[in-house]
């Protein structure tokens, strides 16, 4: 419809000149900067300036001494990824069906907490977390946990950590799709198929999928390049790329090994996001 | 246990939305604590203290006034530049459509960290790595600010129907009056919405944000800083309020809504 | 009725003095449009006579609307004229034409209440005493009281009628209305056919109406013009369009129509004689469309009397014998029957259930005939079934 409509002329590349601009400086070119910066001779410095040597063995350097990291950084984002797309299916899937009056309320309250600073929430996990808290006392309690396990500083807080501030990046492409499929559709399927598992994958599944899509895809790219929940919620031994690149970048002041490494970090992701989404048949992400 | 089975998803859904708000209720909780000492995070004691006496640490403060500042001014460029792009893109057919809208695209997808070294590789090539400051905190805000802005005029935009516009024009009213008094008035609470997204992802930001910050501190650096050696109470206070203000603004929205369907029937 | 010449800006050419011996309503010359290599509307001429009720009809896609859109200036002509009260307004962007449009899906601005919407035209045209007439338009439409509420706290028909009390305010030398009952239920349209009507008898205006409901074009309009893919089949009165029509499509879309294929055998005088299947029919000259070779005789269903083999028909013409009943219908006011004749077509009849002729059942042999005023003869090349889909 809106088509029709479609006005031609030069407006349309005034109107769109400064936003075009804007991201072709400071979005597009970085890229470039990027690439540079990854070639350079490895004997530069700030002082002396950073000579481009066409220098592909940082790359190796940077592997070599940071695949560990670079891993643990898709693992946690493929372990949250995965949580969130439950929980968040779960979540969309009652707001859009089971929540009558209140559907707009509590779309309202799975953004609120987002509207609170990453930080300060994401400290509020480590005292769910603590040592000594009420939960891991509990856990304790039922032998779900030994009595010298402890849950923050590992693994299981830093996923935690991910998944919970990352929530909301999966709800609501998904609320968009489930949200679209007819009512009707569902109870068709819950007449042909008298098993409800079958039901859900024959027919919700399915017409869920482009949300699916957006909504891991939303979730999996940041957590994966995510470092606070890391450091957070994590220890000296659950360090993640995004805290190298920032460690190499600033402190340790090897801009080309920060570099390599966000190459490799966005290459893996792309490449694991081409592969997905291939596999899966959609095109749709918008 | 039939019971169980009919509301088994609405209980899960409801559960998962508890579990939404404990860390937040946490945060609301610990800005009343009376931390027994500064290293250890637990829950001590009950204290208006921390709300009375905010800016305790004068740093929290100057680092709350910066991100606040940014983050307006950030929004304001991110709104008003997105918002024409957002028009061009729904009511032109152009040369690179189909090219600005996957360059729109990449940013919301990019991984921040990325994003940020990208761009202070960018500065320190082009000289600036003296100058990192509030200007380069602004331009990265302003970047990935932009792209949210226009998916969300644009989606507000491209649900108009675009009927009203020829209704208007039918009814005497010359192109610049169509789009004062109907495009305009219809397509603002999607700007209204993509300036307070705007703001709140400015607000927030801290990866981008510490690469390009040179020696400013903004808000989330602040808490990055004092949450290894002793986080100040003050901090959930903050927090606290910024809940506070954000469920007024988009509750107020939605009664609003709610009485005006209410109200003349 | 003032004309809305004093109220816009003066440099408006489509707003100047007409000269006195154009023609003072709406008049469309060899207008085309086209979409590509899609032609909605091929070389289109109609003239409007001021202050009639004139409907266009037609199936969906046969350009009516398209037609419209370009009387309102929405759609831009690819060649041809449209000239209002002798001023050509072909190439006038639409806030220049003192023409006005009620749209299918009404169109109200969300963002304003009744009052505004309607006080919409006004307000751009700088009009005087908005509060005054806009009380009144409502109080013509019978929405006095919903003046300060949202089109979506309105039902459909109330919308509709905000839709209509908004074009109208402006006096437009035109009023365009884009199908727009089609959103109403049954008896709302009914009604709302009534109400229009009625407005447009009292304020006088003219009003085009694009419609594919046929009989709403029927009840409500002076003049019909029958569209079909782009081109006018046939204008007139609807008494006209439906007891003579001049093309299959129309004999077709309007009503039901019987069409038999035959020959014709001469001409002498004002009849016309054709051989139908063995049977020699006679057609009245003015109702004959072709005069040679093969044609469609044609025959409304409620034009068909019915009767038992062998007794004779109140018809001074010619009986059709050899039918068999192989269906009926009871519809309450009349039985439908469908009856097998020796060619093998079956043939539509519609019997008035006056009370007086006995019901026939399936499998019985009866008679046909019918006054040859009501035959009518087309042209055989046209597509016996064009039309007959479409008809609502």
């Amino acid at each position: 419809m809106a088509d029709a409509g479609r006005r031609r002329g030069l407006t349309a590349y005034l109107l769109m000149a400064p936003a075009v601009v804007w991201l072709g400086l400071f979005f597009v070119i970085p890229f470039y900067s990027l690439v540079a910066a990854s070639l350079y001779d490895p004997g530069g410095s700030d002082k002396n300036g950073w000579d481009m040597t066409y220098h592909l063995a940082n790359y190796w350097t940077a592997i070599e001494n940071y695949w560990q990291p670079l891993v643990r950084s898709l693992l946690y984002g493929l372990a949250a990824t995965l949580i969130c797309l439950v929980l968040g299916y779960v979540l969309a899937y009652t707001i859009a069906f089971k929540a009558g009056r209140w559907k707009s309320l509590m779309l309202v309250l799975v953004i609120v907490p987002f509207f609170t600073s990453f930080l300060v929430r994401t400290l509020s996990w480590q005292l769910i977390l603590a040592d000594d808290g009420w939960v891991v006392d509990t856990l304790q309690f039922l032998h779900v946990l030994g009595s010298d396990d402890k849950l923050l500083a590992t693994d299981f807080a830093v996923v935690m950590g991910l998944s919970y501030n990352f929530l909301p990046f999966m709800v609501l492409p998904l609320f968009a799709s489930i949200d679209k499929i007819d009512p009707r559709l569902i109870e068709a399927s819950s007449d042909l198929y008298s098993n409800p598992f079958v039901g859900f994958f024959k027919v919700t599944w399915p017409l869920s999928l482009p949300g699916v899509v957006s909504g891991t895809l939303l979730t999996f790219i940041p957590a994966a390049g995510d470092y606070i929940n890391a450091e957070l919620l994590g220890n000296a031994d659950t360090t993640v790329i995004g805290k190298v690149i920032q460690l190499q970048a600033t402190t340790a002041n090897h801009p080309h090994i920060a570099a390599a490494l966000s190459m490799m970090l966005m290459f893996l992701i792309v490449a694991m996001v081409l592969v997905y989404v291939r596999r899966v048949g959609t095109e749709e992400l918008l | 246990m039939r019971w169980l089975r009919e509301h088994l998803v609405a209980l899960v859904g409801g559960v998962v939305l508890v579990y939404l708000f404990v860390p937040i209720f946490l945060v609301v909780l610990m800005s009343f604590n009376d931390p027994a000492t500064r290293n250890v995070y637990k829950f001590d004691g009950f204290t208006f203290d921390n709300w009375l006496h905010p800016c305790a640490d004068p740093a929290m403060c100057d680092s709350l006034a910066l991100s606040v500042e940014i983050g307006l001014l950030a929004t304001l460029v991110a709104t008003v530049i997105g918002t024409l792009a957002a028009f061009a893109l729904v009511r032109w057919d152009f040369a690179g459509r189909s090219q600005s809208n996957l360059l729109i695209f990449l940013p919301m997808a990019a991984p921040e960290i990325v994003m940020g070294s990208s761009l202070l590789t960018l500065f320190v090539q082009g000289g600036f790595a003296g100058q990192l400051g509030f200007m380069t905190i602004f331009i990265a805000h302003v970047m990935f600010c932009l792209s949210f802005v226009i998916v969300t005029v644009r989606s507000r935009l491209a649900g108009m129907d675009d009927t009203l516009e020829q209704a208007a024009s039918d009814l005497y009213a010359t192109p610049a009056q169509t789009f004062w008094r109907v495009t305009f008035p219809l397509v603002l609470p999607g700007i209204f919405g993509a300036a307070l997204l705007s703001f709140s992802l400015s607000f927030d930001d801290f990866i981008i944000t510490n690469l390009n910050s040179g020696s400013e501190v903004t808000f989330p650096m602040y808490v990055w800083g004092v949450a290894r050696v002793g986080l100040p109470m003050q901090v959930n206070v903050v927090g606290t309020l910024m809940l506070v203000v954000s469920l007024v603004i988009v509750l107020s929205g939605e009664i609003n809504a709610r009485r005006r369907a209410r109200a003349l029937t | 009725m003032s004309s809305p010449a004093e109220t816009v800006q003066p440099e408006d050419p489509a707003r100047a003095a007409p000269t006195t011996t154009s023609y003072d309503g709406l008049r469309i010359r060899n207008l085309h449009k086209s979409f590509g290599s899609f032609h909605a509307v091929t070389d289109l001429d109609l003239d409007v006579p001021r202050g009639s009720f004139f409907a266009l009809l037609g199936p969906s896609g046969c350009g009516k609307t398209t037609t419209l859109r370009m009387v309102a200036g929405l759609e831009t002509p690819t060649s041809g004229t449209i000239t209002l009260a002798g001023q050509d307004i072909t190439h006038a962007k639409p806030y220049r034409r003192p023409v006005n449009t009620v749209f299918q899906s009404y169109a109200l601005f969300p963002h304003l209440d009744i009052f505004e919407n309607v006080a919409f035209g006004l307000r751009r045209r700088k009009t005087g005493n908005v509060e005054a007439k806009v009380k009144d338009m409502l109080e013509l439409v019978e929405l006095e009281a919903q003046a300060r509420k949202r089109p979506a706290q309105l039902s459909g028909g109330q919308q509709q009628r905000v839709a209509l009390a908004r074009a109208l305010i402006n006096e437009p030398e035109v009023l365009l209305l884009d199908e727009p009952l089609g959103a109403l239920d049954l008896k709302l349209r009914r009604s709302m056919q009534i109400e229009i009507k009625r407005i447009q008898t009292e304020v006088g205006l003219t009003f085009i109406h694009v419609t594919h409901d046929q009989e709403e074009a029927m009840t409500m309009a002076d003049t019909v013009a029958v569209m079909n893919a782009g081109v006018i089949e046939q204008m007139g009165t609807p008494a006209e369009l439906y007891e003579n029509p001049e093309s299959t499509f129309v004999a077709n879309f309007l009503g039901q129509s019987n069409l038999v294929e035959g020959t014709v055998t001469g001409t002498s005088g004002d009849v016309v004689s054709v051989d139908m299947h063995g049977i020699g029919v006679s057609i009245p000259a003015h109702r004959a469309h072709t005069r040679e070779g093969k044609g469609w005789i044609g025959i409304r269903p409620e034009k068909v009397l019915i009767g038992e083999a062998g007794a004779q028909l109140d018809a001074p013409g010619e009986t059709i014998p050899g039918g068999i009943v192989t269906d009926v219908s009871f519809i309450g006011v009349s039985t439908q029957y469908l009856v097998k004749m020796p060619w093998g077509q079956e043939i539509q009849v519609f019997a008035q259930n006056t009370g007086r002729d006995q019901i026939f059942r399936s499998g019985d042999s009866v008679e046909l005939s019918w006054r040859p005023q009501y035959a009518f003869l087309l042209d055989h090349a046209q597509d016996v079934r064009a039309g007959a889909e479409e008809a609502s």
